[in-house]
């Protein structure tokens, strides 16, 4: 059914019916009988529930290589949630008022629980909790580029609602229907989550939109400063992905960088409408023999200028996070104390 | 750092959640506790922030002993020749009714 993942731009098929789309089929592919398993290597055990659409449970013999990419994306995302509580949690204190305050807090808590359900996703495939926080801190793994951009005003928490999570939603819908089994479960719980984030940055942006002119310009100024780093988050055009191609062909990725971009410009044009706000591309225009929007890429060597390090925040994100875990420490220490206290006290 | 590296992970809890009365409780995830009264806590805060459960078991991970999916063809093999475990396999004759 993945042929039908994406509904042409002018159907109204929300991005929370094709997860539940997703979930529908992945009940229905778990009931559907793979052939019993006779005479098969390994390889082909593993090939035949790929094929058939099936997931792959962590347990199952998998190539080396497919552990080691699959560890590398969820650990990613697992490390851009937690990452990406910063920028946000920036303006808690500033909300403007008790309700935005309260959705705010609740939104950055999601992200951590986010950023805990792909932990254990990709601690079933036989890595440690303790070593994947440690290759985040020691920038053996990296987290999304767009957390390395700073939220000057309260009209960024809006924009990254609407665009870094619409964004990333349009990514992560199609990894719902991901070849591992534990992954899967993970994107379609956070991808339901997702979609309340979305909808209060949009209300944000909408609420300012139709406020003073003085508001309407910070949530101008917003758009214009995130349009192009969210574009960014589908990762280099496909002349130039290098692990694309594996991936597609097991199911871990479902469609293209320049597929998923294009889909999420398409979206956005009819909703930047009705905020009445600009998006910051004269380009941008629709392209009736393609049935799509024409629209200017984002600056690729400003991202891997970001990846490498060198973004506006890079630093600051790192040595908080740093801070954070060494402060923490204490509490780690004394939960396991006082664990340790109780056994005592059980056994003696 | 030094006893931060010296220090055990923290136990994995394999946690289950009942997502309404007359449910059964299903398995949702995991995660990193020191004991039973933090693993239930956090189990909480991670997994029913939106009402999706009446109640939880959270469980040592290290406690629960699974089959092995390499044998799972002859470990399951049993079950698989008898057919006249299920209803279906008997013919009832026409007019036979309540049964």
């Amino acid at each position: 059914m993945y042929g039908n993942d994406f509904s042409a731009p002018d159907e109204p098929f929300s991005l929370l019916d094709q997860v539940d789309e997703a979930e529908r089929d992945l009940v229905a592919a778990a009931q559907r009988d793979l052939a019993r398993n006779v005479g098969r290597d390994e390889q082909e055990s593993f090939d035949a529930i790929i094929d058939a659409d099936q997931k792959i449970e962590p347990r199952d013999w998998m190539p080396e290589s497919y552990r080691k990419t699959l560890v590398r994306q969820i650990a990613q995302h697992a490390h851009s949630e937690i990452i990406g509580m910063q920028p946000e949690g920036n303006w808690i204190t500033r909300a403007p008022s008790l309700k935005r305050k309260a959705i705010l807090l609740a939104k950055v808590q999601d992200e951590a629980g986010h950023g805990l359900y792909l932990y254990a996703a990709a601690e079933t495939l036989g890595v440690s909790r303790d070593e994947l926080v440690q290759m985040l801190l020691d920038g053996r793994q990296k987290y999304s580029s767009i957390f390395n951009y700073p939220t000057l005003t309260w009209a960024d928490i809006g924009a990254i609602g609407w665009l870094v999570d619409g964004a990333a939603i349009v990514n992560q819908v199609p990894l719902c229907r991901c070849s591992y089994g534990p992954y899967a479960r993970a994107m379609i719980r956070i991808c339901k989550e997702e979609s309340f984030h979305q909808r209060q940055g949009y209300e944000i942006l909408h609420t300012l939109s139709h406020g003073t002119p003085a508001q309407k310009a910070m949530a101008q100024d917003a758009v214009d400063r995130w349009w192009y780093p969210s574009l960014a988050m589908f990762g280099p055009p496909d002349t130039e992905s290098t692990h694309s191609e594996q991936s597609m062909a097991w199911g871990i990725k479902r469609f293209s960088n320049d597929d998923l971009r294009q889909r999420f410009v398409d979206m956005c044009v009819g909703q930047a409408e009705i905020l009445g706000l600009k998006l910051p591309d004269d380009a941008l225009r629709w392209n009736a023999e393609r049935g799509h929007h024409d629209f200017s890429a984002p600056d690729f060597d400003e991202l891997m200028r970001v990846i490498k390090g060198d973004g506006p925040c890079n630093r600051q994100r790192m040595n908080h996070r740093r801070a954070a875990h060494v402060e923490g420490a204490w509490v780690r220490e004394a939960a396991a104390a006082h664990a340790a206290k109780k056994r005592t006290l059980v056994s003696a | 750092m030094t006893n931060e590296a010296r220090r055990p992970e923290w136990g994995l809890w394999e946690v289950f959640v009942r997502p309404r009365r007359g449910l059964s409780h299903s398995h949702v995830g995991s995660l990193h506790a020191p004991d039973a009264d933090i693993a239930l806590r956090n189990a909480r805060d991670v997994y029913t922030r939106r009402q999706e459960g009446v109640s939880i078991w959270v469980v040592p991970a290290s406690a629960i002993t699974a089959s092995s999916p390499d044998e799972k063809d002859s470990f399951f093999d049993p079950a698989g020749d008898k057919v006249y475990r299920h209803p279906t396999f008997y013919e009832v004759p026409e007019g036979v009714q309540h049964l």
